[in-house]
């Protein structure tokens, strides 16, 4: 009889501590702004959060990409450009980390913007691609206009600047960005910095459970 | 003949005390030359060939091939100091990416690096004397 309460006791603790289990989600980076909107006579404010806005890209494979091929799919953007000497190698190295680990991963995507729009044509980017190690279509690596990449890089929150001064010609940092399906960012990771990367598979685990409980 | 053995003895003493301080000293050399060589590595070469060597797809060769290192001991100070392009085999595969000069490197700090990289990642080459890398520079193509 003692034994039989104790289990009782044992399953009652493990269901609670189940149910109270903190579940952690991962902030909404970004400005965000206030809506307030008449509902049956009552002001409702809502938050309105930062989302990645439309885009239209040319693609490795020279075909026009936009936000649709994401739809519904966590992913993991950054910038580069093809013979960049400085960052960009270690960069691509730890995402290709995180690529290996998740290419045949329907949940998620790849999207590397080249910020050389003179040089790194999609054809370039294909070979670059495939030295690389990318095997499928998850990764995407996207040239455009100058306008149109630099302006995005601003939305995904990413410093990248034309500047003969620096080793290639471009100024960039090397951040990761995750970006949910609703297109908010969820996390920015520092792509040389072991650490970093870490955080960022762990996260990554956390946003996939939270649309793919 | 006691006197010849003392001396004897002396004279072999004093060669072996020699040749252990000479043997130490290009030891302490080879440890400097790597230790420097490291800095110069990480600062210039790590972002394409990797932490351990190991480079990057078939993007960029991996440092690990110890034949090929050894088969091009008297041209590696030239492809440091101005660059390769052009296809080259490296571990059985065949690699085409441009490596960019630097034309900053003194011949001491290549000499440095290569003793590095030289006995690193497996490798076991040996120092790679400011003097021999200073002979092969001017014979650049």
């Amino acid at each position: 009889m003692r034994i039989s309460l104790l289990l009782i006791g044992t399953v009652l603790l493990a269901t609670g501590c189940n149910h109270g289990g903190t579940t952690k989600t991962l902030p909404i980076l970004g400005e965000r702004d206030t809506v307030s909107t008449l509902v049956d006579g009552k002001t409702v404010i809502d938050t309105v959060y930062k989302r990645i806005p439309d885009f239209e890209l040319l693609n490795q494979d020279s075909v026009l990409i936009t936000n649709s091929l994401f739809d519904g799919r966590v992913y993991i953007a950054n910038f580069f450009f093809t013979h960049c000497p400085s960052i960009c190698p270690t960069m691509q190295r730890n995402l290709l980390k995180v690529y290996e680990k998740y290419k045949h991963d329907d949940r998620l995507r790849f999207l590397s913007h080249s910020i050389d729009f003179r040089h790194d044509s999609p054809s370039v980017l294909k070979a670059y691609a495939e030295k690389l190690g990318v095997t499928n279509q998850h990764w995407q690596f996207v040239t455009g206009s100058k306008a149109d990449i630099y302006g995005l890089a601003d939305h995904y929150m990413v410093y990248t600047k034309e500047d003969s001064a620096v080793p290639g010609g471009y100024d960039h940092s090397g951040y990761f960005l995750l970006v949910d399906p609703e297109r908010r960012i969820r996390g920015a990771y520092d792509g040389t910095n072991d650490d970093q990367l870490q955080l960022l598979f762990d996260d990554l685990e956390i946003l996939l459970n939270e649309y793919t409980p | 003949m006691r006197n010849t053995c003392i001396a004897i003895g002396a004279a072999l003493l004093g060669l072996y005390v020699t040749g252990q301080s000479c043997q130490s000293g290009e030891a302490i050399r080879t440890a400097q030359y790597i230790t420097n060589g490291q800095k110069i590595y990480s600062m210039h070469c790590q972002n394409c060939h990797g932490a351990r060597g190991e480079g990057l797809g078939n993007l960029y060769p991996p440092l690990t091939d110890t034949a090929f290192l050894l088969s091009h001991r008297q041209q590696l100070a030239c492809m440091v100091k101005n660059g390769i392009s052009g296809p080259m085999e490296v571990d059985g595969r065949v690699f085409n990416t441009e490596m960019p000069p630097n034309p900053q490197l003194a011949p001491v700090e290549i000499a440095y690096v290569l003793t590095y990289i030289g006995n690193s990642f497996g490798n076991k080459m040996g120092i790679f004397p400011q003097e021999e890398v200073q002979a092969v520079l001017d014979n650049c193509n």
